[in-house]
């Protein structure tokens, strides 16, 4: 069995900069020799709310970006929203501020030998990763194509900079105020066929993520998620944050989004059995 | 630094720190160890394992709360002969000390993983974890029984013979713990782990249902300290020669030193570790250097140290 994790480190990093980008923060830790070992769907769990905190778990955040050749040494870039406790205590973070991060942790984006058309498909700020994502499939010669959605237009991600690594990008609003109106699956099974895709790449809630998956399964596409689930350790040993998952045999297992996790494969996923009693 | 004796023993098993994992909080190990070496700590207690594969409760499995977190597992695992198969030479191979945790769902069923336990090498003791709050029928709860606590440790000691130690684990949600700790010591148990989770419920206010798939949880983090303070303290002083492994929301070096003094031989750290991966080896160093400070010379002298009597001077 391969070790877990291996390249994960515990350290105390600062924050290198932290700007409001819409509703969402752009939040930059220096992570030095570390970003060499992110890969594009790793993920980072942040301590939060100080030493003194009644926040006693973890926060787990996408790396949505890395880069080695800043000048401070390795950086890597979350996109948070703050919603909650621990994301608000996070974006309420300035420059210099030391956090405690593991890093890099969970499963990455498999990333084709070969150079084939790719659709990424984001919703909200899941698309973040998908734009890291884009720039190493990019760099090795695939077609990228992306499909955002969101309830909203303020909810959708998009940077500027992230769309040079893309070929074109769809927008998908439920309200009709950006893009088209509608979800990002509305016409999916027509774009996977017109651009031959061979890879779906997706990131969002997980209706989104099983809607994709009847589309990609109907193709018989490759679809790899990132999948999302409520977690308490982001290391593997609390148990909490499990998938029902077909194995070889077709028998059903639980396994952790975080150390199996969270970049699944879609068709293995067994959608209709999530938060069910099995 | 001063020496001190910082072992620890349950029944006839030694360790050299008295710093263990709390049963479901490390997994198999092996996701800890990336962490630091397993063998640094006193010891592994290992994922409650039950005679078959068990998927668990439906997600979402977790909410945090003030101070800690719900938790509803439901015992996932992959039944005794894997685990045996897999997990525990694994720990061993780690030169980890390792006490198995066994679940069952009947007074037969933790006699059967008893027995599969007896030929197994590397293992130092066992819990008999009969307080898991996670369950359908909360009648099954045998710690929440005086008679079915008793069946169970009678049951898994004819199995055993005098080998294995038996630890065990108790829940909080009773009205007289110490008639049950009394129970089960009297049936065969070597030592006691104190505490396993407190049941409760979190109702999500935006859906306005229960949180958790499995509606219930078990309560665990700083939360329910003092009241596994309170619970080691009150069996300590019914069955003071009696080896506690005391736990319930230990997160630092204090902590650990409080339940010590409560009557805890060992302590268990579980949310902490979820919190950061390398907890129980800061609690552990941090503990040490409290004994050692205070001008203690061995650990076994700090336990039930609140106990003690004031010397009355009538000078």
């Amino acid at each position: 069995m391969s070790p877990i994790n291996k390249n994960a480190k515990q350290v105390l990093a600062p924050i290198t900069s932290n700007k409001r980008v819409g509703i969402y923060h752009q939040i930059i830790v220096n992570i030095g020799d570390l970003a060499q070992k992110c890969k594009p769907g790793n993920f980072v769990a942040i301590k939060v709310g100080g030493d003194n905190s009644a926040l006693v778990l973890r926060r787990a955040f996408a790396i949505s970006r890395v880069s080695t050749s800043s000048a401070s040494g390795g950086t890597m870039e979350l996109i948070v929203a703050p919603h909650g406790q621990g994301s608000t205590w996070l974006c309420n973070r300035v420059e210099g501020d030391l956090i405690d991060i593991v890093v890099p942790l969970g499963t990455a984006f498999g990333v084709p030998t070969e150079p084939v058309p790719v659709l990424l498909v984001g919703g909200g700020y899941g698309s973040a990763p998908l734009f890291g994502l884009a720039e190493v499939l990019n760099a090795r010669g695939s077609k990228v194509d992306m499909i955002l959605g969101a309830s909203t237009s303020s909810n959708i991600y998009a940077p500027m900079e992230g769309k040079r690594a893309v070929n074109t990008m769809r927008i998908y609003t439920e309200d009709g105020s950006a893009g088209q109106t509608g979800r990002v699956t509305d016409h999916l099974y027509e774009q996977i066929k017109d651009l031959k895709v061979a890879v779906v790449y997706s990131c969002g809630p997980m209706p989104m993520l099983s809607a994709i998956t009847t589309i990609t399964k109907a193709l018989d596409v490759v679809h790899q998620c990132s999948v999302e689930e409520s977690m308490a350790c982001g290391i593997g040993i609390c148990m909490t944050c499990v998938l029902p998952v077909e194995g070889e045999d077709g028998s059903i297992s639980m396994l952790r989004s975080c150390i199996d996790g969270p970049v699944m494969d879609g068709s293995l996923v067994s959608w209709k059995q999530v938060g069910k009693t099995l | 630094m001063t020496a001190i004796d910082f072992s620890t023993t349950i029944g006839n098993a030694w360790f050299p720190a008295p710093t263990f994992t709390a049963s479901g909080c490390a997994s198999s190990g092996r996701e800890l160890a990336q962490f630091f070496p397993l063998r640094e700590m006193g010891g592994v207690v290992t994922k409650s394992v039950m005679s078959r594969v068990r998927l668990g409760r439906p997600t979402p499995r977790m909410a945090e709360t003030p101070s800690g977190m719900l938790n509803s597992i439901g015992l996932q695992g992959p039944g005794i002969d894997a685990f045996l198969a897999q997990d525990v030479p694994y720990l061993v191979e780690q030169k980890a000390r390792v006490i198995v945790s066994i679940a069952g769902e009947t007074v037969e069923e933790y006699s059967t993983l008893a027995r599969k336990l007896r030929s197994v090498s590397g293992i130092s003791a066992v819990e008999v974890n009969i307080s898991c709050p996670n369950v359908e029928n909360r009648g099954l709860v045998f710690a929440c029984d005086p008679d079915a606590s008793r069946r169970v440790i009678d049951g898994v000691r004819r199995t055993l013979g005098g080998e294995l130690p038996i630890i065990a684990k108790l829940s909080p949600d009773v009205t007289d713990l110490v008639s049950i700790a009394r129970g089960v010591v009297d049936a065969g148990a070597d030592g006691l782990a104190l505490i396993n989770t407190v049941l409760g419920m979190v109702i999500d206010v935006n859906t306005m249902r229960p949180q958790l798939g499995g509606k219930t949880g078990g309560l665990s983090g700083p939360a329910i300290r003092p009241i596994a303070v309170r619970a080691v303290y009150q069996v300590h002083a019914a069955l003071p020669k009696t080896p506690i492994l005391g736990m319930g929301g230990i997160a630092n070096g204090k902590d650990a030193f409080e339940m010590i003094l409560a009557g805890a031989s060992g302590v268990s750290i579980g949310t902490a570790s979820f919190g950061n991966p390398t907890a129980i080896m800061s609690i552990q160093s941090e503990l040490k250097q409290m004994l050692i400070d205070r001008g203690f010379k061995s650990l076994k002298d700090a336990v039930g140290y609140a106990h003690r009597v004031e010397e009355v001077s009538n000078e």
